[in-house]
C-alpha cells in the first residue's frame, strides 16, 4: 500500500468517523436505545393506541368489527351527548363539584402549611404531619367504608353525637339525601388530601429568604401580618403553578371518591347530585348496556375541553405572572 | 423561634387559634380511623346499640376470626401481594432504564421519546378506548393487567432522570473506560446511588397497586383474580346497600343471630386490608417528602 492510498484510507475513515450514518451512530448506543424500547413500546401500546381508539367515539364500534371494520357515523354520538336529558345536570354537577373544590379542597393545604410553618414546637408538628399525611396512603375504598361507618344510621358516630348534643332528633341517613352528598364529598377530600396537599407548599415556605422575616419585622409587621406581608407572596409562583393544573382538571370532578360514596353507584337516590362527566362515562359503557362509542365521545369531550382549559390558563399565567407549566 | 423579639398580642392569639385548629384536625383526622379499630374489635351486635366512640365496649377477637377464616379474602390478598412485587419490580427497573437513557445528552431521538412522554401526562384515550386496547390485546382477565398497564410512569421518569442529571460524569466516564455499558453502569453504580428515590418511586408504586379497586374492577370480570382492595369494595357495597334498603324500609339490618354483624365484619376487613399499608407507613414517611419534592422540580 502506497503512502498516498494509505492517507486516502485514513481520510476515508476519518470522514467516516466525522459524519457517522444514523445507524452507525445508533449502533455505537444499541444500550442506551434498548433501554428506552421496552418504556416506548408500553407507552404506544396504553397510551397511544388508546388514543388512536378515540376514534371510536366517531364510530358505531363494534367489538367483533374492531376499529376497521366499524361503522363511521361522524359526530353522531357527540350530538347525542350534548342532546341528552341528562346533559344538563350532569354539567352542572361536574362544574359545581369541581369549583367547590378549587374554593375549598385546593386551598386547604396551603392554609395547613401556613398554620404548620407557625409551629414551633418540633414534636406537635410532627404528630399533625404524621397523622394529616396517612389518609393519603388510603385506597378510596377504605375511605369511603370509613365514611359509611361514620355516617351509619345505626350507631354512627355523627349521628350518634349530633344527638347526644339535641342538635336532632332522629338519626339522618345523611348518604341517602341528595343534598348532602356534595358537602361529604368535598369534607371526604379535604380530609383524605390536605396534609399531603401541604407537602410541597411547606417546602416552598422553608426556600424563604429569612431576611425577608427579618427586614418585615424591622418595619415593625406581626408574624401574623408576615404571614400576608412575606410568606404568601412568596409562595404565589407554586400556588400558581398547581393552580394551572387544577384549572386544566376543571371537569375532572372525580371519580373514585363518587364511586365510593355512591356504592359504586349502586345508590342511584342522590344520582341528580353525584353524576359527572367520568362517572357518566363509566355507567353508559359498564352499567347495562355496552355503549363504548357513546361513553368514549362523552370521555373525549371531556379530555379536549380539560386540555383547552390547560392551555388557556397556562398561557394567562405565562402572561400575568410570568409563571407557566410549559 | 425569635423568643428574643417580644411577641404582640395579635400573635399571642393567633399562635392559639392555630394550635386548637391543628389539634382539631389531627383528632378529625384520626377519629374515623380509630372509630373503626374500636368496631372492629367490638361485639357487632353491642356495636349497632350505637353510641361506640373511643374504646370497644364488648371486647372480642370474633369478627377477625370470621375475617381470618374467609377463603376469598386471603386469596385476594395473596393476588394483591403478587401484584405489587410483580408491579414495583418491572415498573422501577423500566421506568429507571427509560430515565437513565433519556439523561444522557447523547441519546438519538431524545427529543422525540420526550416529547412523546409528555403529551400522556396530559392528554390520553380515556377509559373506554383504554379499555378497549386491553379487551383486543386479551389482556381481560389475566394476572398480567393488574400490573402491565401501569408499567411506565412518566412522572417517575422524570424524577429518576432528574437525579440521574446530578450524579457526576466521571462516574460514567471511569466506568466505561473499565469496558462496562450503559446496563452496567445503570445497575451497578446508579443503581446502588439512587437508594432514597429507589425507595420512595417503589414505594408510591407499591402503595397505588396495594390500593387500586377500580382498574381491577374493569378488567376483570370474574373472581379468579381480584385483588384485595375490589374484594373489600364488593363485600362493603353489597352490605351497604342492604343496610341501606333496610334503613329506608324501617327493617333494622343487625337482626342476624350471630354476635358479628355486617357492619363489624366490614370494618375488620378494612382494617386487615389496611395493615400493610399502615405497616410501611413510617418507611414510607422517612422517603416520601424527598419524592414529592424531587417531583415537583419544574421541566
Amino acid at each position: 500500500m502506497t503512502a498516498t492510498e494509505l492517507a486516502q484510507a485514513r481520510s476515508k475513515v476519518n470522514l467516516k468517523k466525522s459524519q457517522p450514518s444514523l445507524w452507525r451512530k445508533l449502533k455505537g448506543q444499541w444500550d442506551l436505545q434498548l433501554m428506552v424500547i421496552p418504556a416506548v413500546l408500553l407507552i404506544l401500546l396504553f397510551s397511544y393506541f388508546p388514543m388512536f381508539g378515540l376514534i371510536s367515539a366517531f364510530q358505531d364500534y363494534n367489538p367483533f368489527k374492531g376499529y376497521f371494520h366499524s361503522d363511521f357515523v361522524g359526530f353522531k354520538h357527540f350530538h347525542r351527548f350534548l342532546n341528552n336529558p341528562d346533559f344538563a345536570l350532569t354539567m352542572r354537577n361536574t362544574i359545581c363539584i369541581s369549583l367547590l373544590k378549587l374554593f375549598i379542597s385546593f386551598p386547604a393545604p396551603i392554609v395547613l402549611a401556613l398554620m404548620l410553618n407557625e409551629v414551633n414546637r418540633m414534636a406537635f408538628k410532627r404528630i399533625v404531619q404524621t397523622i394529616t399525611y396517612l389518609p393519603h396512603f388510603l385506597s378510596w375504598v377504605i375511605v369511603g367504608g370509613l365514611v359509611m361507618s361514620l355516617l351509619a344510621v345505626d350507631g354512627g358516630s355523627v349521628n350518634t353525637m349530633l344527638i347526644k348534643l339535641h342538635l336532632i332528633e332522629e338519626p339522618i341517613n345523611w348518604l341517602s339525601i341528595p343534598e348532602y352528598f356534595w358537602g361529604i364529598l368535598i369534607g371526604t377530600s379535604v380530609w383524605k388530601e390536605i396534609g399531603f396537599g401541604s407537602i410541597v407548599y411547606l417546602a416552598a415556605i422553608a426556600g424563604i429568604n429569612p431576611q425577608l422575616y427579618e427586614a418585615a419585622s424591622v418595619d415593625g409587621a406581626s408574624r401574623f401580618k408576615q404571614i400576608f406581608l412575606v410568606t404568601i407572596p412568596s409562595i404565589a409562583p407554586v400556588v400558581t403553578i398547581f393552580l394551572i393544573l387544577a384549572v386544566g382538571n376543571l371537569l375532572n370532578a372525580g371519580f373514585e371518591d363518587i364511586l365510593v360514596l355512591t356504592n359504586n353507584l349502586n345508590n342511584a337516590i342522590v344520582s341528580d347530585y353525584s353524576t359527572v362527566i367520568d362517572t357518566y362515562v363509566y355507567q353508559s359503557a359498564f352499567k347495562g348496556f355496552s355503549q363504548y362509542s357513546y361513553a368514549a365521545a362523552a370521555g373525549m369531550f371531556k379530555s379536549v375541553i380539560n386540555v383547552g382549559l390547560l392551555l388557556g390558563a397556562n398561557y394567562l399565567a405565562r402572561r400575568y405572572r410570568q409563571e407557566s407549566l410549559f | 423561634m425569635n423568643s428574643s423579639i417580644k411577641i404582640s398580642t395579635d400573635d399571642r392569639i393567633m399562635r392559639v387559634v392555630i394550635y386548637v385548629l391543628l389539634t382539631l384536625l389531627t383528632i378529625a383526622t384520626f377519629y374515623p380511623f380509630w372509630n373503626t379499630v374500636v368496631i372492629s374489635f367490638n361485639n357487632g351486635m353491642d356495636t349497632s346499640r350505637g353510641g361506640l366512640s373511643f374504646w370497644p365496649r364488648q371486647f372480642t377477637l370474633d369478627n377477625y376470626e370470621v375475617v381470618m377464616h374467609n377463603h376469598l379474602f386471603f386469596k385476594s390478598l395473596m393476588t394483591t401481594t403478587a401484584r405489587v412485587l410483580a408491579g414495583v419490580i418491572s415498573s422501577i427497573s423500566l421506568t429507571a432504564m427509560f430515565a437513565y437513557a433519556m439523561s444522557k445528552r447523547d441519546l438519538i431521538g431524545k427529543k422525540m421519546y420526550m416529547t412523546m412522554a409528555i403529551i400522556t401526562m396530559y392528554f390520553g384515550g380515556g377509559l373506554i378506548p383504554t379499555y378497549l386496547v386491553i379487551k383486543e390485546l386479551h389482556l381481560v382477565n389475566t394476572f398480567s393487567v393488574l400490573f402491565i398497564p401501569f408499567t411506565i410512569s412518566v412522572f417517575n421518569m422524570i424524577v429518576f432522570r432528574s437525579f440521574f442529571k446530578e450524579l457526576p460524569i466521571a462516574l460514567e466516564e471511569s466506568a466505561k473506560l473499565d469496558g462496562a455499558n450503559h446496563f452496567g453502569i445503570l445497575f451497578k453504580i446508579y443503581g446502588p446511588l439512587s437508594g432514597p428515590v429507589l425507595a420512595a418511586l417503589s414505594l408510591f408504586h407499591a402503595v397505588f397497586l396495594w390500593n387500586d379497586w377500580f382498574y381491577a374492577g374493569i378488567y376483570l370480570t370474574t373472581e379468579k383474580w381480584i385483588p384485595v382492595q375490589t374484594y373489600v369494595m364488593n363485600l362493603v357495597n353489597s352490605n351497604a346497600a342492604t343496610a341501606q334498603m333496610a334503613a329506608l324500609t324501617g327493617v333494622s339490618s343487625s337482626s342476624a343471630p350471630s354476635s358479628v354483624t355486617s357492619r363489624s365484619l366490614q370494618m375488620a376487613t378494612l382494617i386487615a386490608a389496611t395493615l400493610p399499608i399502615i405497616i410501611v407507613y413510617p418507611f414510607l414517611q422517612r422517603f416520601f417528602v424527598k419524592g414529592v419534592l424531587i417531583g415537583s422540580v419544574k421541566e
